[in-house]
């Protein structure tokens, strides 16, 4: 499609939609949301905006292997909660919010079975589990049917609307505003209800692979997912919880694979060079090869910051049709994984999987980053709702629960919608975010400024050198995460060098300046967590022990008058009853 | 250096407005060149995720791993049925294995 290029902002075609409830981001949760939203109400006017093509869009465009969490006979919701409990060190999670997301799963997993997904079973339909809680799928078109029923629910789809910002009614959420990045147009959706439901933020951190290779995006998380859905609330002073607890994960070295599906899934153990199982030598009393996330991220990496490493994931006790098997999970997941091999020439019968850590990602469906959320999902800005990766204080939400959760924050926008009334559109807000958003192209071919790629870049090592990234083994300290914000305000202000060539360029820019957002406050929340809680994950060098008076949620809010992040907590509540470091 | 576009065999989708791999991809990373053939806007923005290669109706677009990662040539070629996907994949050695599974099925 030809695209247009614009000189003057009078040029931008500006399109207002009006919808009940306003859908940001199409992924998992999004598509559940609007599929739930239609359904409680199919007068409902529910429209979708979402930055790629919801066919193939967010951190399951290529796919996936597994159901990470489905509930097997026998076991309960509240045992999944102490499961994921126990996967974060023993909380601080929310475990109102993981209950109410465990009680319905099951039914959202076999919502997406009965769409067409193929979730392998045995002959007497009992599905096959590779763990305690992950069941296998051929998940290859998985997003593809998730996007299919969404857009069978009647929600109108705008594909190819980079979100930028929220509508505000004083500090009520009315909806919000994106660019069009094929048609240019400046979008202007009045919402009764908005759910934020994009995907984290990749691209913080720089990956170490990055430096002299053709592949800046050799990341685990989507690299399309990039903060946005969290940075327009930010914006809008919406608390946030958890930041501080990064997703890290050991990762298949040089590509990025995940690598729970070799050594939990396939029973290969992690190994030093010495070849000493070391998950199984340092961490038996907590699982060993099995032992919670965080643990199995950081494990590899002590090995090689005491000399031991490479590490791998043993594969040479495979049979070769479980070394078939695993290839078709990944082909199913990370299908390049399959080509990596085979440009390696590698027979894993013969050769172990070298890992690796990962760059850290900021997400709340594998961890619990994202807004602060009531049990119907709204955020604590009114009207504005967060579910899946948006949304914070439940780790281990994966597909399933990430599907849940869209479903009840669209019960819950469905509720408020019937109590509220959609006010007139502030046209000098509109006016002045429309002019935010088009700057960067608008300042023009001889512009002697900053391309969004040189700003990233420049983000991504002061974070991966400051702020505890994969080059300083996860490590940071007071010092360097005030070297960092120092640094990431000077980044901010120099947005006014930045400069976009076309209309993808600009999605880049916004992409950068929302990932500085996202940045600044993981670091206060970094800075804030003086202890070290989730070694790998969370690692103060200046702190290296936990600090029982921080068994608490760390949260943060952006003082939209001084501009300052300030930062606070709250309690812990345990509601599920059991010993909170074992499952 | 993913995808690379083969452009004898790309026809750019022919009526299409778009081609399928520019639909698709989640980077917004495809597009039309003057020559109506697709190709990769920035190539080391690529995630792997594969969409486009899956798409593509002729087999024009191959992802490939970036040479400072892994060695020249291997290959992993889709095939998209209707309910059913099949892999080709060929090591730099020559091994050729296949892969082919369910990915859909009856919806109820």
């Amino acid at each position: 499609m030809s695209r247009k290029t614009i000189t003057d902002i009078n040029e931008v075609e500006t399109q207002e939609i009006e919808a009940d409830i306003l859908i940001v981001g199409g992924g998992n949760a999004g598509c559940f949301a609007a599929i739930e939203a239609k359904k409680l109400n199919p007068a409902l006017r529910v429209a979708i905006m979402e930055k790629a093509h919801i066919s193939r869009s967010g951190a399951t465009a290529a796919g996936m292997d597994a159901i990470n969490t489905y509930i097997p006979d026998g076991r309960t919701p509240e045992d999944l909660v102490r499961w994921s409990r126990s996967q974060v060190g023993g909380g601080p999670i929310r475990e109102d919010l993981a209950l109410s997301n465990a009680q319905e799963l099951n039914e959202a997993v076999e919502d997406l079975e009965r769409w067409g997904l193929p979730i392998l079973r045995d002959e007497d339909g009992i599905a096959q589990y590779r763990g305690k809680w992950d069941v296998s799928i051929h998940g290859e078109q998985l997003k593809p049917i998730m996007a299919e029923k969404a857009i069978e629910s009647g929600a109108d789809v705008y594909n190819r609307v980079v979100a930028t910002g929220l509508l505000m009614d004083r500090d009520r959420c009315v909806g919000a505003t994106g660019f069009g990045v094929r048609d240019g147009k400046f979008y202007v959706f009045r919402a009764k209800a908005t759910i934020v439901s994009t995907g984290g933020a990749c691209g913080l951190y720089k990956s170490y692979t990055s430096d002299a290779t053709s592949s800046h995006h050799q990341t685990w998380m989507s690299p399309f997912n990039v903060g946005t859905g969290y940075a327009v609330g930010i914006r809008e002073g919406a608390e946030m919880t958890s930041l501080e607890q990064r997703w890290v994960a050991t990762r298949t070295k040089d590509h990025c694979g995940p690598v729970d599906t070799i050594s939990v899934g396939y029973k290969s153990s992690i190994i030093n060079a010495k070849g000493e199982r070391i998950l199984e030598k340092h961490y038996a009393h907590l699982g060993g090869d099995k032992a919670p996330r965080y643990i199995r991220a950081n494990a590899p990496m002590e090995e090689w910051l005491a000399g031991r490493g490479p590490t791998y994931a043993d594969t040479t006790d495979l049979s070769p049709e479980d070394a078939k098997d695993l290839k078709m999970d990944y082909l199913n997941e990370r299908p390049s994984f399959v080509l990596f091999l085979a440009s390696r020439g590698q027979d894993i019968t013969k050769e172990p999987i070298e890992i690796y850590g990962s760059d850290p990602y900021v997400v709340g469906g594998h961890c619990q980053s994202g807004y602060w959320v009531g049990i119907d999902r709204m955020t604590t800005v009114p009207g504005l709702f967060a579910a899946g990766e948006s949304a914070g204080g439940t780790p281990n939400k994966f597909v399933g629960g990430c599907a849940v959760e869209g479903k009840l924050a669209a019960r819950g926008a469905a509720k408020y919608v019937a109590s509220v009334t959609l006010p007139g559109l502030n046209a000098d807000q509109v006016a002045k975010e429309k002019e935010r958003v088009f700057a960067p192209l608008l300042r023009g071919p001889e512009f002697d400024g900053i391309s969004p790629v040189e700003m990233e870049e420049r983000m991504q090592r002061l974070m991966d050198e400051y702020a505890g990234g994969i080059s300083q083994f996860y490590r940071t300290n007071e010092e360097r995460l005030d070297y960092a914000l120092k640094h990431l305000k000077m980044l901010a202000n120099q947005s006014q060098y930045l400069y976009a060539k076309d209309l993808h360029d600009l999605m880049n820019a916004h992409e950068v300046l929302d990932r500085l957002v996202v940045a600044e406050v993981l670091t206060h929340h970094l800075k804030f967590r003086k202890e070290t809680r989730w070694p790998g994950w969370q690692t103060r060098s200046d702190f290296p022990d936990v600090d029982p008076n921080l068994d608490c949620f760390v949260e943060s809010r952006l003082n939209k008058q001084t501009g300052e992040v300030e930062m606070f907590t709250r309690p812990y509540e345990q509601l599920v009853p059991g010993d909170r470091y074992t499952p | 250096m993913p995808p690379r576009v083969d452009r004898e065999k790309c026809d750019g989708c022919n009526a299409q407005q778009e081609p399928l791999c520019e639909q698709v991809c989640p980077g917004d990373l495809m597009a039309l060149g003057p020559d109506k053939k697709a190709y990769c806007r920035a190539r080391r923005d690529c995630w792997d995720c594969m969409s486009c290669t899956k798409v593509c109706p002729v087999g024009a677009i191959e992802t490939r791993i970036p040479y400072q990662l892994g060695y020249h040539v291997a290959k992993l070629i889709p095939m998209m049925g209707t309910d059913s996907i099949t892999w080709t994949c060929i090591d730099i050695h020559g091994n050729v294995e296949r892969f082919r599974y369910k990915n859909r099925i009856e919806p109820e």
